[in-house]
Parts: C-alpha cells; structure tokens; sequence
C-alpha cells in the first residue's frame, strides 16, 4: 500500500479554548478479535454541538461512537485501548460502570428498535423502568415531554397505548429519540439514524437534531455527506480505521486539508 | 412390479440407452408417484383414527345420555352401578398436568434463560443436546421412577401422602418435559434481535432488567407455543400415570391421593377383559375423543402462537 501515513489530526490552539469540550479521545485504539478497527484515534467533542463523522463503510466510525459509550466492549472478541473522558474523567477508569455511564451517554441506533412488547408510552419510559428510576407520578410528563422533544407528540397522543412497532419507520426512530432523551442523558449518539428512513422522515429527524443541539451534546454518524453539511457544526472523516481529517463543517467540506478528504467528499471513492 | 419398472428405469438411466429422456420422466414419476402415496398413508391414518373415534363415540352416545356424561360426577362404569360422569377423569388429568407444569415452566424457563444469555457457547452447545436427551427416556422408566423413588421420597416429607397419588407422578411428567419447554424458549429467547439488547443497554439498563423486563417479553410467543405444547403432552402423557398414579376415578383436588386420569383410565380398559362392543368398552372411544379434542387444542394454539413469533421475527 502506497497511501501515505496518516497523521493525527489535532486541533488548533486558539480554536480549541472557545469550546468547551464534552469529549476527548485520546489514542484510541479497538480490535475486533485480530482485526484492527480503530488506529490511533484522537479528537475533542465540543459540548451542544452537532458532531458528525462521515467515512465508507468499514471505516470505523460506528466503533468509534460505540466506544464512547462503552457498547464496543459487549461484542464477544472486542478490545479497546486509549482513553476517552467525559467532562475530563476517564470513561475506561476502573470502577467507572458502564451502565450508569450509558444513562449520561444515551445511543439511537441505525434500524428503529422499539421493544415490541411494549406500547408507545412504554417504550418511553423503558429507560426509566429499567434502571429503576420510574416515578408514576412524573410518568405523563416524561412521556409528554420526551415525545414533544422528539416531534412526535402531536402525532402519537391520542394512540400511547398502542404498540410501538404499530407506527410507521420514521416515527419508530424518533421514539426510539423519545426514548433515548426520557433518560436525561448529556450525550446523545447516533449511529446512522436515518439510514432506513425514507426522505420525509429524514428531514424530520434532521429538523430535530437542530432543536436538540441547544441541550445536548450531539454525534452522528452517517453515510449520507449532504446530511452532514445540513445538520453538524463540526466532521470528522474516518477512512479505514484513521481519522483523517477534523474541522469545522463548513472547512472540511469547502476546503478539504487533505486530498483523501477532498477524493471522499468529491465522490471519487466510497 | 413396482419396483421392477423402477429399476428397469434406474438401468435405462445409468447404461443411457434407448430414449434417455422419456426413461428418466418414468422414473420421475414413479418416485412422484411413491412419494405422493407415503404422503396421503399419513393422512389417511390420521383420518382413519379420527373417524373411528368419531364413531365409536357416536355410539357411545346412544345408549349412554350426553347430558350425564358431562353433568354426572361420578364415573364407574366398570363397576355394577354404572356412572358415565367425565369430569372425575378430566379433574384427575388436569391436576396431573397443573402439577408437571408448575414444575417445569419455572425450571424448563431458567434453563432456556441460562443457555440463552449466561452459558458460553461450549456449555450451550453441550448442555442443550444433553437436556434434549431426557426427552428420549422411555415414558415407561419415569413411571417406575415416580413410584418407587420419588413418591417414597415425598412421603417423608409430606404427610398422608398415599403410594399411588397425583403429586408423584406430577412432578416426574414435570421433569419429563422440562426439556421441552426448555429447547423451544430457549430458541425463541435466543432468536430475540442483538438490536433490542443493545437498545436496553443503550439506555444504561444492567443486564437481568435487560433480559427479564425486555428479552423475555419479546419472546413471549414463542415461549407460550413451548408452554401449550407441554401442556397438551402432559395432558396426553399415559405411562407415568398409569403406573404411578393409581386407579381411583375422583373429582380430584387432593395431590396425595391416588388418582385417575383420561389416558390411565383407557390403559385399565384397554388392558382388561372389558367384553367389545359394550358401552363399558365404548367409554374408552368417548374418553379418547375428549382426549383428543383437548389436545388439538392446545397444539392448535401452539401453531398459531408459533406463527405468530416467525411473522414477527421476519418483520
């Protein structure tokens, strides 16, 4: 392979002290079994803001969110070095339990995965439920709340008893969002939500991320290059396991750094 | 003759001679044929046996009220005042079958659980297949082991219990069809999609909440499809019964007495000097059809419950 070394790609100084950093990896590495997935991942997260990571499949960029939330290590085979804070702690610290540390860093995966077995206000109070944090008389605000949050209250009100797998694809994602924010996480990731969404229920969600910025620290992963330029203030371009390149939305996709970046988002591989 | 023309049509096949083609259409059509044949036998013993349940009770019927035989309590009728109510021997069954179930759903359940979400993939794929064997022990070898080891074990602990009783028994069928309910939760509950897993630890939900409030219930179809079709065995279930149960026909909520149930009751019958063609020997053909009613739908429910749990596993 004649493609050049990567180099780690660090943020400029003066850039880096007006924000304030949620995240920060730092040489983060992760296998699964012999295969080398992550290499040498350093990047800050701002705070309230919408990250994005874009990449061809295979790149990494689901593993890498995976890891912030420490759902990699459920994987049988799955290994991780470096380290990752949350407002400067070290997520990977022993004794810091993973399952307290997801109810602060709350995950909208790629397909909508409503539990089935239960109904729509169910589902948004599943969190809650089952981390024993369920208090009956906040119930119907939560729920209320949590749905208004995710543009879908109008739309589910009168029907709260009802299945969640009775709604439509689109409206399934953005309970699956109700239900990630009932939890009050700080961090909300997304691994490619809108990959099986039809282009109306897209833009929904892509409307939604705009609202939700103002209280949470967003990362979104995508396949979809135009939807990072619609939805993040910041993007980072992972390409086989290396992140390329990390900078404000608007330079990485006008002004590329380096050729792999400006070859991806021109369209000639991926 | 049959098999001549088939291996006239293999020979032409294999030495490709003559018209190869029309040579392998026979040959088609033979095994067509054969296979067609061994198809319509099954279902034409199945249709064979229902009809004759269906007219051997018809007789039953005429000389013996359908109104007592589901309204009367007592049934006797080997002895000389004769008593054709069903219900002693459809109570005897049901205690039976209630018995072996709060015995197995609870274990047979833990264990799918356990195989599913705790077992390494080494214990699983060695522990399942060996469970699986309890089902291939003769019904036969339970009998004998609920009558001279586990009854003899429970009466030191519990007091008035008779040698031939329900509790026993009960709790051997229960054992029995452990496995049952077992292997097929264990297939539902494995089959319950990574994505809901992982959508329950996404939410910062420990691992038991994750497998008891949402695994489980998502695999509720498939594990009530286990549980009827337990039930229907337990209800169908003849030898452990017969041999360790008693013979006593009595509307029965007492475990520690002896019992009678609707397939022992068939076994004392079939197995008697019960002359054909009374109405005595007849009971046997009505109580088979009760039986046999009861058991089609509990495996009826359990087709649908099945069926249910693929739909949703495909969507």
């Amino acid at each position: 392979m004649a493609a050049p070394q990567p180099t780690p790609y660090r943020m400029p100084a003066e850039e880096a002290n007006n924000i304030i950093k949620k995240i920060t990896a730092t040489d983060v590495h992760a296998w699964f079994g012999d295969n080398h997935v992550l290499k040498s991942i350093t990047m800050d997260i701002p705070a309230k803001q919408v990250t994005a990571i874009i990449g061809p499949s295979g790149c990494g960029k689901s593993t890498f969110i995976r890891c912030v939330n420490r759902m990699h290590e459920l994987i049988p085979n799955a290994r991780i070095s470096g380290s990752i804070t949350l407002d400067g702690e070290n997520v990977y610290r022993p004794g810091v339990d993973p399952v307290l540390l997801r109810r602060r860093v709350g995950m909208v995966f790629q397909k909508p995965n409503p539990f089935p077995s239960m109904s729509i206000r169910d589902n948004v109070l599943a969190g809650l439920k089952l981390t024993r944090r369920y208090a009956r008389a906040d119930a119907a605000d939560t729920v209320e709340n949590a749905l208004r949050q995710a543009a879908l209250w109008d739309e589910v009100k009168d029907k709260l008893d009802e299945p969640g797998t009775s709604l439509s694809g689109g409206q399934q994602q953005r309970l699956c969002i109700a239900r990630t924010l009932a939890v009050a996480p700080e961090v909300v990731l997304m691994d490619e939500p809108c990959s099986a969404l039809d282009p109306i229920a897209t833009a929904r969600i892509e409307d939604l991320l705009h609202v939700l910025r103002k209280d949470y620290t967003i990362v979104i992963v995508t396949h979809n290059l135009q939807q990072a330029t619609r939805v993040s203030q910041r993007t980072a371009f992972f390409l086989t396991g290396d992140l390329v390149e990390y900078s404000d939305t608007d330079s990485l996709f006008t002004s590329p750094q380096d050729q792999r970046t400006e070859d991806y988002i021109t369209g000639k591989f991926g | 003759m049959i098999f001549n023309s088939i291996a006239a049509g293999v020979a032409r096949v294999v030495n490709g001679l003559g018209s190869g083609k029309r040579a392998e259409t026979t040959l088609e059509r033979l095994i067509q044929g054969g296979l067609v044949a061994c198809g319509l036998l099954a279902i034409a013993v199945t249709v064979g046996i229902i009809l004759v349940l269906i007219f051997e009770t018809i007789e039953f019927f005429r000389e013996v009220s359908i109104v007592d035989f589901f309204t009367q309590t007592e049934w006797t009728p080997l002895f000389i005042d004769k008593q054709y109510g069903i219900w002693p021997l459809v109570s005897g069954t049901i205690l039976t079958s209630v018995i072996a179930i709060s015995v197995a759903l609870p274990f047979g359940l833990m264990a799918a659980i356990y195989l599913s979400e705790f077992a390494a993939p080494r214990t699983r794929t060695t522990v399942k297949p060996a469970l699986e064997l309890l089902a291939g022990v003769p019904t036969i070898v339970y009998g004998f082991f609920a009558l001279t080891v586990v009854t003899p074990a429970l009466q030191k602990v519990v007091p008035d219990l008779a040698l031939f009783n329900a509790l026993g028994p009960g709790i051997v069928m229960g054992i029995m069809i452990i496995p049952m309910i077992s292997s097929l939760s264990e297939d539902a509950i494995y089959s319950v999609p990574v994505s809901l897993r992982e959508a329950a630890y996404g939410l910062g939900a420990a691992k038991l909440p994750t497998i008891f409030r949402v695994v489980v219930p998502s695999a509720w179809s498939g594990i009530g499809a286990a549980l009827t079709l337990a039930i229907s065995r337990a209800i169908g279930e003849t030898m452990i019964v017969a041999v360790a149960a008693g013979q006593q026909a009595r509307i029965a909520i007492d475990p520690r007495a002896p019992i009678e149930t609707m397939t022992s009751y068939i076994v004392n019958v079939a197995k008697g000097d019960v002359p054909t063609g009374t109405p005595e020997y007849r009971t046997i053909f009505a109580v088979g059809s009760m039986l046999f009613v009861l058991t089609l739908v509990m495996n009826l429910l359990s087709y649908r419950l099945a069926k249910r749990m693929r739909e949703r596993g495909t969507r």
